[in-house]
C-alpha cells in the first residue's frame, strides 16, 4: 500500500466521526521506483491531506517532507522529487492501520489493505 | 474535414461511440463530444464504411492509433460505383490535396482491401494497375512507406451474403491518415495472461472501457470490483495511475501463487503497477469523508449475478446459540473473517451512481456494464443521477435471452448532501419501476432457466422480428 491510498482511507466504523488519518504500524516497509510524472502529482497535491501525509511518511521512517506546503514548492524539483518518493515510492507491505478514535486495526498483508469491517461495526 | 472511417466489422454498436470519445479526448473542443457522421451512398448504418467529420488530420491520426474497432481512417479521394467512375472522381479531386502526398521524395504503397468478398492476388495487382493515371513520383516501399494508399471494394450482393446490405457496387480510394495498433489485442489477449478469474474482461473490450473513459497519462482510474484486475490492465497500458478494491480478500491479495496474482497480470506486460489494490465494501467504502473529486474515471463490470453475484458487508447477525446481534468476541478480533451478505444489484448501482458522483472529477467518467433482457416487452431504462450524464450506450448481445449494455455517464454537476438526497429518492422510484426483474436472482432465472416449450413458439416469432440484424449467423 502507497501512502497515496493511506491519504484517502479513513475507519469507517458507524459511528465513528474522527477515523482520519489512520495510525500506521509498518513491520515491513518497501521502495519500488516509480516513473515521475508532474501533471499527476500537481493534480495530486490539491487532493493530499498534507499533515497526514508527512505523518505517514514519517511513521515508515521517510523524514524529508516539509512540514508545512504550499503549491508554490510545485514549481521546486527538489520538493517533487520528496513528494513522489513519499507518495508512490514507498510501500507498506506487511502492518497495521489504526482507527485513531477506536484503536480498531485493519490488517495490510503482502501489501494490501483489508479495509472490510465486522458484523458488529456495520 | 470530412473522413472515411473503415470499422471492423464487430461490436457494431460500440463503433460511433469509441470515436465519439476519442475525439473527445484528442479534440481541443469543448463541445459535447458528439461528432457529424454521413453514410456512403446506398450504404445500411451497420456498414464498416462511414465518413465522419473531424477538426484536423493530426485529431484523425490520433483517434484511429488509439482506436481497437477502427481499422483506418482515410482522406477520401474518390468513392464511385466503377473503376471509370472512381478514375473520374480521383482526377476531380483538388490537386493542391493531392500532389503533396505524391511528390518525388516521398515512398508509398497502394493496398487493396475488399468488404464481403475475395480477390485474387492477380486481381488485386491489376486494380493497383489501374491506377497509374495518378502522376505517383515518389518510390514504392512495401516495407515501411510513408504514405499509404487503399483502394477498397463492396459488391452489389444485397443481402445475400449475409452481410450488411449493400445495394451497389462501391469503390473507394483514399490516403491512410492513421491506423491502429494491430498488435495491441494479440500482446494482451487473456489465454497468455498468468492469472485469470471466471469473469475476466476480455482484451478487447476492456480496451473499449478504458477509451470510452477517456484514459490518458496521469489519470487517475478506479474500479471497484477490481477482481483479476482486467480493466486496469487496459487503463495502465494507455498511460492511467489505477485503484482498485474488490470484497474477495483471496482474490487480490493472494491469487494463486507468488507469481501468480494480479501483481503479477501487470508485470507480465511490463506495466505500472497500481497504486494500491484494497479489500473494501463498495457498500460501505473506507474513503474519507471529506475526500472527493480524486477520480478521472470510474471503470467498472459490476456483478449483476448472472455468473458472479455480489456481496457486501454485514451477512450473519446470529451465531448459533446467540440470539442477541452477533457481537466478535474480543479474543477473536484478530484473525475473524466477516460474513458477507447478498448485495443486490440494485443497490450496487446505486453506490456505484453515488460513488462516481461525488469522488469523480467534474467531465470526469463512470463506464460499466449493466445488464438487460431482450423480451422486448419492456421499454429499456438506464440507471440516472443528478450529477452523471448519459451519453453513450452500447448493447453487446450475449444470448437470446439477455445483453449487456456498456453505459457511459459524464460528471456534469457538482456532488452535494442535498443532491445525494434527491439521487437516493430518484433511485428508489427507479427500483420500484424498473428494477424489480434484476431481484432476488429474476435475472438469474430469466438467463438459465429451461424455456417453456409455449415461449419456444413465441421465442422464434420474436425472433423474426428482432430488431437486431444477425449477420452470417451471429450477432456483432
Amino acid at each position: 500500500m502507497r501512502l497515496l491510498t493511506h491519504n484517502m482511507l479513513s475507519c469507517n466504523i458507524k459511528g465513528v466521526t474522527n477515523g482520519f488519518p489512520l495510525k500506521i504500524e509498518a513491520t515491513k516497509v518497501i521502495e519500488k521506483q516509480v516513473d515521475l510524472n508532474v501533471d499527476f502529482l500537481k493534480n495530486m497535491f490539491l487532493k493530499v491531506e498534507w499533515k497526514a501525509l508527512v505523518e505517514a511518511s514519517r511513521s515508515m521512517g521517510y523524514a524529508e517532507l516539509p512540514e508545512e506546503a504550499d503549491s508554490s514548492l510545485l514549481g521546486s524539483e527538489e520538493f517533487l522529487k520528496k513528494f513522489h518518493h513519499a507518495l508512490l515510492e514507498l510501500h507498506l507491505e506487511e502492518g497495521a492501520l489504526i482507527c485513531p478514535e477506536t484503536g480498531r486495526r485493519f490488517s495490510v498483508t503482502k501489501g494490501i489493505p483489508n479495509m472490510l469491517l465486522h458484523e458488529d461495526e456495520v | 474535414m470530412w473522413y472515411l472511417c473503415v470499422f471492423f466489422h464487430r461490436l457494431l454498436d460500440f463503433r460511433k461511440p469509441e470515436v465519439e470519445s476519442l475525439a473527445k479526448l484528442f479534440g481541443d473542443d469543448d463541445g459535447d463530444g458528439s461528432l457529424q457522421w454521413k453514410l456512403p451512398q446506398h450504404h445500411h448504418p451497420d456498414s464498416p464504411f462511414h465518413l465522419v467529420n473531424l477538426p484536423s488530420e493530426h485529431v484523425a491520426r490520433s483517434i484511429a492509433r488509439r482506436s481497437i474497432l477502427v481499422k483506418g481512417i482515410y482522406e477520401l479521394w474518390g468513392e464511385a460505383s466503377n473503376y471509370e467512375e472512381l478514375e473520374e472522381a480521383i482526377k476531380k479531386y483538388p490537386d493542391e490535396r493531392k500532389l503533396p502526398f505524391l511528390s518525388s521524395d516521398t515512398t508509398f504503397k497502394i493496398n487493396v482491401d475488399t468488404f464481403g468478398k475475395a480477390i485474387s492476388f492477380q486481381e488485386q495487382t491489376d486494380r493497383i494497375r489501374k491506377m497509374s493515371y495518378i502522376p505517383f513520383k515518389g518510390r514504392v516501399n512495401l516495407k515501411n512507406p510513408e504514405q499509404i494508399f487503399w483502394i477498397m471494394e463492396t459488391d452489389d450482393y444485397g443481402s445475400n451474403n449475409g452481410l450488411p446490405p449493400v445495394i451497389q457496387r462501391t469503390v473507394f480510394f483514399g490516403r491512410e491518415v492513421g491506423a491502429p495498433d494491430r498488435k495491441l489485442i494479440p500482446t494482451y489477449q487473456l489465454k497468455t495472461r498468468s492469472y485469470l478469474g471466471p469473469t475476466a474482461m476480455d482484451a478487447e473490450m476492456a480496451f473499449l472501457m478504458a477509451n470510452q473513459g477517456l484514459v490518458a497519462s496521469g489519470k487517475l482510474v478506479y474500479d471497484p470490483f477490481v477482481g483479476t484486475g482486467s480493466i486496469l490492465i487496459a487503463a495502465t497500458h494507455f498511460g492511467a495511475m489505477t485503484m482498485g478494491a474488490d470484497i474477495d480478500i483471496r482474490v487480490v491479495r493472494d491469487g494463486r501463487g507468488p507469481n501468480c496474482n494480479v501483481w503479477s497480470n501487470f508485470k507480465q506486460y511490463g506495466l505500472c503497477s497500481p497504486i494500491s489494490l484494497l479489500r473494501a465494501d463498495n457498500n460501505l467504502p473506507p474513503w474519507r469523508p471529506d475526500l472527493k473529486e480524486v477520480f478521472e474515471a470510474i471503470i467498472c463490470d459490476p456483478p449483476y449475478g448472472v455468473r458472479a453475484g455480489g456481496r457486501k458487508s454485514g451477512g450473519r447477525k446470529l451465531l448459533k446459540g446467540i440470539v442477541k446481534p452477533y457481537i466478535v468476541p474480543d479474543d477473536k478480533r484478530l484473525g475473524h473473517i466477516p460474513s458477507t451478505a447478498p448485495y443486490s444489484l440494485a443497490e450496487c448501482l446505486h453506490d456505484l451512481l453515488d460513488l462516481a458522483a461525488k469522488m469523480l472529477v467534474m467531465g470526469g467518467r463512470l463506464v460499466y456494464f449493466y445488464p438487460v433482457l431482450r423480451d422486448n416487452t419492456t421499454e429499456r431504462q438506464y440507471p440516472e443521477h443528478p450529477c452523471l450524464k448519459l451519453v453513450a450506450i452500447s448493447e453487446q448481445i450475449l444470448s437470446l435471452r439477455y445483453s449487456r449494455v456498456l453505459l457511459t455517464m459524464v460528471k456534469v454537476g457538482k456532488y452535494t448532501e442535498e443532491i445525494a438526497l434527491e439521487a437516493k429518492a430518484r433511485h428508489l422510484e427507479f427500483k420500484e419501476n424498473h428494477l424489480k426483474w434484476l431481484e432476488e436472482g429474476n435475472l438469474h432465472s430469466a438467463v438459465f432457466s429451461p424455456a417453456t416449450p409455449n415461449l419456444d413458439v413465441d421465442g422464434d416469432s420474436k425472433l423474426g422480428k428482432d430488431a437486431t440484424p444477425k449477420y452470417r449467423g451471429k450477432y456483432v
